[in-house]
């Protein structure tokens, strides 16, 4: 097993390359000069000839992709052109926060989700699978910004129980946490609701039956843990949804997290910032699959680890 | 009467399109203890419906039980509650099925699966429920039973998989087991090793056997009393030696002829003509009457009655109104 | 004459498959009903300017940040305008977006998993392997990189959404390609020497049709909800237009006073995108129903 977790993390460098070279040339592709932009509008051509060199935007863009992922090997994102202060710096403060974050928004939508999604299959074509079902469709429907914001003027505005925004004390992860998992339970119910239905059909919850099992064994015992094996799946692809949510959902509640970090940016054309921010949630979206993918195998003992 | 099991005018329907059709169609039969009795049938003929309604795994599918009795050891089977039926399966009936591939959960691991079910019913310790598992695989003729019970089912062959159904199904020592077309999916060497199993099971537990199948082959060898099915109904009932030599129903008959014969050479196999009848359009009188080389007219007019003969039971009117003529006409052929 | 067997005997007829679609269709009560709400959007898109009680663009500053009443049905905003008409008008304009950016980003996918499927080896590996490369950001991230590198502007998002579409549509017709270039009429309509694109585009690309339909229905709920987040960050559509992300984006200055102004714009996002998914549910049950529960 422990080959096979190697050779699968080497088997995604390739990707995680072209992926920060693709991300790297973005820079390169913005309309204007970089240099001109950083030195502002009253440069003289000497300034900002000097920028220039100091980045190194007068080598080939080769040798300057180089020296990027150099820097970034050593924990060196360059510095934002509006405030100058190191991107490693600015992200690092927002880091914890969004993961804290995705991680509640993700652990409930689980959760619920699952439970949603069992109930469903258990009930199939009665109440609780027709309620399960159209909170689903309801869910993947929802704007998460109009949720946020409704949220607010109930919680926030009229009852005064939560805090509109921030992150300075648990309450205001609350609001944030919902918005951001509303979607992704709804997916997670639907692919657990179809998968358990597709299980309970197997020979062998027939053969658990014939044995005397309670349902409740069948259900939770015997069908849940393969029917979870497509769901895993389908959380870990969710997860690219949660974090491109999460600069919506970080903009409607003020929430300091990198999503609203790069929201900002990109309005103050902070390049180096959104660069950062950009490559470090595409690495971010191809560790999770990769732990999805690698999680799926534990799961599931009919892949072999030895090829 | 007898002394096991007695299933009474059983019928089952399916829903389809809100419309009932009836798949078993007042079965009736009996096992006594220790027997082992063959229901045959070609797919289709209710054969594995009746198993499922005498342990009322029906309830998920779109199936029901409409009418009848299932007497298991003096109680009726079909009156108890859901919980107390629970207490049955598995402990005092238990039941394989044709799938050993599919029939275990492939991502438990063996032991887990066998050790689940003695637990629940003999309410033995882990430690001991692992050693009694055990057990039971070695007396199921599994090499290696300690480490078969880490294994996962995908990494037994079909034949091991059978064995560890079976080993589950004994586990609790049961009186009844319901065997549901056991070895069809199994290649020939393998087939008679199970069979041979199930025998020996049979004979140093005395545990009665319910053996549902399609193939003569396996009821000769091991059974003592056959039921042949046909269209939900029962239409023969034999002692082996007395169907094979005198089969009285024409279905049988031609169910027999149908088997390939070693030393016999034909120019092509005899298969039965025609089909079986769809449930929701089943005809009058005899339902196997349109298939019949023998069929007269009254035939496609009334159902005959399942009529004794001695020991035996027939649902034909070839014997019936004392038709002895006829009955030895056919015995010529 | 080969040309005339391969038809005849192989190829789906293609009006009663329409036929037996509509008939299975009508059964799914919820999806008729979304597709007439789809009917009545698209309506409104085509005439709504035409058809609104009031000026969406006219300021009336004696009725400013009124609540929905009968005059107002959905109230008015911070300029006295009528959200309800505004709201209407802006169906063209969100419908539009979602619309055009998923069909440019089918075609170019169909034609790419066309491509990728029915030629395989090297071709189909290049492909793949870009879509992989795609598939790395998630897909509002690649759009707002994008829009970063292009500017904001609702062409931008168009542009952007349409090309985080690319590779989920060429994967699928990728696969189906696959599934269909086995089937027996493709091998027939091979060996009398027809040509690869005459393959392609008459017999593969017929067959991949109902799976491109339910995709395109599912995917353009996705692009509506994704267009109206990138408008209301402020990337999208600009903040005085009647796009109904721009609409919410504008609002959440009044978030206390006019909470309206909120709850409209985003009520409808919400039952469009609704539709869509109720309807592209429908359709899945119906055209591949192997899929299906």
């Amino acid at each position: 097993m422990g080959k096979y977790v190697i050779k699968r993390i080497i088997g995604i460098i390739p990707l995680l390359v072209v992926v920060s070279f693709i991300v790297f040339l973005f820079i390169h592709l913005i309309p204007g000069d970089p240099a001109r932009l950083i030195a502002g509008k009253e440069a003289t051509v000497k300034e900002i000839q000097a920028i220039r060199h100091e980045l190194h935007l007068d080598e080939p863009i080769f040798q300057q992709y180089l020296i990027y992922m150099d820097g970034l090997l050593h924990g060196d994102f360059g510095e934002s052109i509006k405030s100058h202060i190191p991107v490693m710096h600015l992200i690092g403060e927002r880091m914890l926060p969004s993961i804290e974050l995705s991680l509640l928004s993700m652990g409930w939508a689980l959760v619920f989700g699952i439970l949603i999604g069992v109930l469903s299959a258990v009930f199939k074509n009665r109440w609780p699978d027709y309620g399960g079902m159209v909170t689903a469709v309801s869910g993947i429907s929802l704007p998460n910004f109009w949720l946020g914001l409704v949220m607010i003027q109930l919680f926030s505005v009229q009852l005064g129980w939560l805090p509109t925004g921030g992150a300075d004390s648990w309450k205001g992860y609350i609001m944030p946490s919902i918005a951001l998992g509303a979607g992704i339970m709804a997916m997670i119910a639907r692919f657990t609701r179809s998968s358990l239905v597709q299980t309970l059909k197997e020979d062998f919850i027939r053969t658990g039956r014939s044995r005397g099992l309670s349902s409740m064994t069948i259900v939770f015992g015997h069908a849940l843990k393969s029917s979870l094996i497509p769901v895993v799946t389908v959380a870990g692809l969710q997860f690219g949804f949660l974090l491109g949510g999460s600069v919506v959902v970080e903009t409607v509640f003020s929430f300091p997290g990198m999503g609203r970090l790069l929201i900002d940016s990109i309005q103050l054309r902070d390049y180096p910032v959104v660069q950062a921010e950009l490559l470090l949630f595409s690495f971010e979206f191809i560790l999770v699959n990769l732990v999805v993918d690698l999680l799926y195998g534990f799961l599931n003992p009919k892949i072999s680890y030895e090829t | 009467m007898y002394d096991l099991l007695n299933v009474k005018g059983l019928k089952t329907a399916f829903k389809n399109n809100n419309q009932r059709v009836s798949v078993v169609n007042g079965v009736d039969f009996g096992i006594n203890k220790g027997e082992i009795v063959g229901i045959v049938g070609e797919s289709g003929c209710g054969k594995s419906v009746t198993s499922l309604s005498i342990m009322r795994l029906l309830h998920d599918t779109t199936g029901d039980i409409q009418d009848g009795k299932v007497t298991f050891k003096g109680e009726n089977l079909l009156d108890l509650s859901e919980r107390s039926m629970r207490k049955i399966r598995g402990k005092e009936i238990a039941m394989i099925f044709q799938e050993p591939m599919t029939s275990l959960n492939p991502v438990m691991k063996i032991g887990k699966q066998l050790m689940q079910g003695i637990i629940l019913h003999l309410k033995y310790s882990k430690e001991k429920a692992k050693k009694h598992a055990i057990d039971t695989l070695k007396s199921v003729g599994i090499p290696r039973a300690e480490d078969i019970m880490n294994e996962y089912p995908h990494q037994l062959s079909g034949g091991m998989r059978q064995r560890v159904m079976i080993a589950i199904a004994m586990s609790c020592e049961p009186e009844l087991l319901i065997a549901d077309e056991p070895t069809t999916a199994l290649d020939v060497t393998i087939q008679a090793q199970i069979l041979e199993l199930m025998k020996r099971l049979q004979s140093d537990r005395g545990t009665a056997i319910l053996m549902i199948t399609h193939d003569l082959g396996v009821v000769a060898e091991v059974c003592d009393r056959v039921i042949v099915m046909y269209a939900g109904r029962v239409v023969e009932e034999a002692s082996v030696d007395e169907l094979f030599e005198s089969p009285r129903h024409p279905y049988t008959k031609d169910l027999i002829e149908s088997v390939p014969k070693i030393g016999e050479r034909k120019s092509r196999l005899y298969s039965i003509p025609g089909h079986v009848p769809n449930p929701n359009q089943m005809p009058n009188g005899c339902k196997f009457a349109p298939r019949c080389q023998h069929a007269m007219e009254i035939c496609f007019n009334k159902e005959p009655e399942l009529t004794s003969e001695e020991k035996r039971k027939h649902r034909c009117w070839l014997y019936q109104q004392n038709n002895v003529g006829r009955e030895q006409n056919l015995g010529s052929k | 004459m080969a040309e005339i067997v391969t038809k005849t005997d192989y190829m789906p007829k293609s009006r009663g498959k329409l036929r037996s679609f509509c008939a299975a269709f009508i059964h799914k009560k919820t999806a008729v009903a979304s597709f007439f709400f789809f009917c009545l959007l698209i309506i409104l898109a085509l005439i709504g300017p035409s058809i609104v009680p009031y000026n969406p663009q006219t300021p009336d500053y004696n009725h400013v940040l009124q609540g929905p009443s009968w005059l107002h049905l959905a109230g008015t905003d911070e300029y006295g305008r009528d959200v309800f008409s505004r709201l209407i008008v802006g169906t063209r304009l969100s419908l539009g977006v979602g619309i055009s950016s998923v069909l440019l980003g089918a075609v170019a996918g169909t034609i790419l998993g066309l491509i990728s499927g029915y030629f395989g080896k090297w071709v189909d590996k290049t492909i793949m392997r870009i879509c992989d490369v795609f598939f790395a950001f998630p897909d509002i991230l690649l759009a707002i990189g994008i829009i970063a590198i292009l500017g904001p502007g609702l062409q931008n998002v168009v542009i952007a959404v349409a090309i985080f579409n690319i590779p989920s549509f060429a994967r699928v017709v990728r696969g189906k390609t696959l599934e269909v270039k086995e089937m027996l009429f493709i091998e027939a309509t091979r060996s009398i020497g027809a040509t690869k694109s005459r393959i392609i585009f008459k017999h593969v690309f017929p067959e991949t049709f109902s799976t491109i339909i339910v995709y395109l229905t599912m995917n353009l709920g996705t692009a509506i909800l994704a267009a109206a987040s990138l408008s209301f960050l402020g990337l999208g559509a600009s903040p005085s237009s009647s796009d109904w992300g721009a609409m919410l984006s504008m609002s959440r200055d009044y978030m206390g006073t006019a909470f309206h102004l909120v709850f409209f714009p985003g009520l409808i996002i919400f039952l469009t995108v609704l539709s869509l998914n109720i309807m592209g549910d429908g359709l899945r049950d119906v055209l591949d129903p192997k899929s299906k529960d």
